[in-house]
């Protein structure tokens, strides 16, 4: 017998934990970039291949949490906190994930390692950049806790701090990702030029990944202004 | 006249039939969405609940029911009308019941919403203005009925939003919400045990108070309320004392949901008493009408319920929980998991209080959709993750189609009776 009970229907999806997955596995595969950067630098090209395909996982299984996310959130939900901005937020958290993959993508066609002048500066840009995915999730895993005091109170205080750290965090890989394009400059004549090139995309790819994990905690924090 | 005598003896065990057949309905379906809020939120296990249901639905009918039944029972039709003679009342109050009972059989096998309240609202004006007479029907108070169903559930969502806005501030708002949860619930709790005792004395014990000779002052009520709530609250607090503030790592208000979940206990009971008090008249009030002029012979307006009738009432009701009810309480349960304690004791609450008010007032409402609307107060406090609002249109639908189905039913099953018997 089919239930058709107003009371039984009134209750939607929450969104809510769907998204703190989504973050997490757009977070996985930024964070495997550590590992692939590593195995690329020592041109064990088939741990980079290996680490490759599981960024490539993560970002499919975000793109799938994605599509079902927005699937269940219809025009007709009511929900505590605007529909535009919670799939904005959604669209961020994604972003990160994409750019691991484009990241992962490009060194692993090219097998690109980075010149040895800024090796050890690129490396601990990419975990810079790492640092802020992971601010950016430890921020979004409180949006159960958030919504349970119903977006006020000291809990978004907490937020907010946490939100105020992942800012302090991208601008740190802003100044990282300065310091390494002026370091490359200055070796750059002596570089095969579209390396070089190249070098500079990836540079840029991964501020940008660290850009994306901020613009998800200001995306949270619109959720938050009300 | 002469069927009555002839007839009573069978016209009565079969409105007795219908009447169990309508609470066993009530029982299997309308018992469930109160329940349910209990057991999606994991505040009571389905055993439990059907307990609650039981012993409080009864009590709720009992101790606070007269005013709706004798609403269904003679406030919607006028009695005093010429062309209302007492076999017509007979055949129509049985067809009621019976088209009412249909119904809901059918809509619940088709999987539509339905609401018992409507059902038998809708087949008593149908048989009242078709099978007799257009002015047999009391318009002015079917219309005051039909205003109920739109105000309830909005009085409910404005009750719920306001107590679960006082919890956002003085518990879950706070930087020691468990702490918090242990020292303001007990004021919930009391609130819960003073306005059942308050609806009780008032409305429920008049007739018993008139008995044996008693009269209580308003403030003598709102006194022996008090003391039954303070009570409530000290059997509450025993209870609040045993949980612990345990700590979550992936919910820091794990322990304080667990407070909440004693607190939704009571508004449990609450809510069966309310939806006894409101609910069980449904089937209760026909089948007083049609005893009331079977024993007497004439439509009195006065006749004493005896109490009989409504141990049937209850009786069905517990077989219709026992027999289908707790099956439909688990599959709500199942999908309602995103209330947590602490929003299903405000939308509880809420919606117990306004149907309790509206059985103390004798207006018969739907307690599925006050505690739909109650649902939707919270949601609009910012509480719950995502509500689906086309539920409202089908709320709507189903007065649309359930007011003229009861009606159309009840006019058939009518002209049956009347074929069959004169």
């Amino acid at each position: 017998m089919p239930i058709s009970n107003p009371l039984a229907n009134l209750f939607g999806k929450s969104p809510i934990t769907p998204i703190q997955e989504h973050m997490a596995a757009s977070h996985n595969a930024a964070a495997l970039l550590a590992d692939f950067f590593d195995a690329s630098n020592q041109e064990d090209w088939e741990k980079a291949e290996e680490i490759q395909q599981k960024i490539s996982e993560q970002e499919n299984l975000a793109d799938d949490l994605k599509k079902q996310i927005r699937l269940e959130l219809p025009k007709s939900l009511f929900l505590p906190v605007p529909r535009g901005d919670l799939l904005e937020l959604l669209s961020m958290q994604d972003q990160i994930a994409n750019c691991a993959k484009d990241i992962a993508g490009i060194m692993l066609g090219r097998e690109m390692r980075m010149p040895k002048k800024i090796r050890k500066d690129m490396t601990a840009f990419v975990k810079a950049s790492i640092a802020t995915s992971e601010q950016a999730m430890t921020a979004i895993n409180e949006l159960d806790e958030l919504l349970e005091a119903g977006f006020g109170g000291p809990e978004v205080k907490l937020v907010q701090k946490l939100i105020k750290k992942l800012d302090d965090l991208e601008n740190k890989t802003d100044k990282l990702q300065i310091s390494i394009r002026s370091k490359l400059f200055k070796v750059e004549k002596d570089l095969p030029p579209v390396d070089v090139m190249f070098t500079y995309q990836i540079i840029e790819w991964v501020g940008e990944l660290a850009d994306k994990a901020q613009k998800v905690g200001s995306r949270l924090q619109m959720l938050l202004a009300r | 006249m002469s069927i009555l005598a002839e007839h009573g003896q069978t016209l009565l065990i079969l409105a007795c039939l219908f009447g169990v057949f309508m609470a066993w309905g009530v029982g299997a379906n309308d018992v469930a969405n109160a329940m349910g809020t209990s057991v999606g939120s994991k505040a009571l296990t389905i055993k439990q609940a059907i307990l609650i249901a039981m012993v409080f639905e009864f009590l709720g009918a009992y101790l606070a029911g007269g005013e709706v039944t004798s609403t269904i029972r003679k406030g919607i039709i006028d009695p005093s009308n010429p062309l209302m003679t007492p076999e017509l009342l007979v055949f129509g109050m049985m067809s009621a019941l019976l088209a009412a009972g249909t119904w809901l059989l059918i809509a619940s096998a088709l999987g539509w919403p339905v609401s018992t309240t409507h059902s038998i609202v809708g087949a008593i004006v149908g048989f009242a203005a078709v099978g007799i007479s257009v002015d047999a029907v009391e318009w002015a108070k079917v219309s005051k009925i039909v205003a109920s169903w739109v105000v309830s559930p909005v009085l409910a969502g404005t009750i719920s939003f306001m107590l679960f806005r006082s919890v956002q501030k003085s518990i879950l708002n706070t930087d020691t919400p468990f702490a918090n949860a242990q020292r303001y619930i007990p004021i919930y709790m009391f609130f819960v045990g003073f306005l059942m005792a308050m609806v009780t004395i008032l409305k429920g014990l008049k007739h018993v108070f008139k008995d044996i000779g008693m009269k209580l002052s308003f403030g003598e009520s709102m006194a022996i309320a008090a003391l039954i709530g303070l009570a409530v609250m000290m059997i509450g607090i025993y209870f609040l004392r045993k949980v612990k503030d345990e700590g979550n790592e992936d919910n820091r208000y794990a322990s304080v949901e667990r407070v909440f979940a004693i607190l939704m206990v009571f508004t449990a009971c609450a809510m069966a008493f309310a939806h006894g008090s409101n609910d069980v008249a449904n089937a209760v009030g026909p089948l007083a009408a049609v005893y009331g002029v079977v024993s007497t012979g004439e439509i009195a307006v006065k006749t004493a319920m005896p109490g009989w009738i409504l141990l049937l009432g209850g009786a069905g009701i517990v077989i219709g929980l026992a027999t289908y009810g707790w099956k439909v309480i688990a599959t709500i349960g199942k999908k309602i998991t995103e209330l947590t304690p602490s929003r299903g004791f405000a939308a509880e609450l809420g919606a117990a209080a306004t149907v309790v008010l509206a059985s103390g007032t004798g207006l018969p409402i739907s307690t599925t959709h006050t505690l739909v609307g109650a649902v939707l107060g919270v949601g609009l406090a910012r509480g719950i993750g995502a509500l689906n609002l086309r539920v409202i249109g089908t709320i709507f639908t189903s007065w649309l189609i359930t007011l003229p189905a009861g009606a159309g039913l009840a006019i058939i099953f009518f002209f049956l009776f009347k074929g069959i018997f004169s």
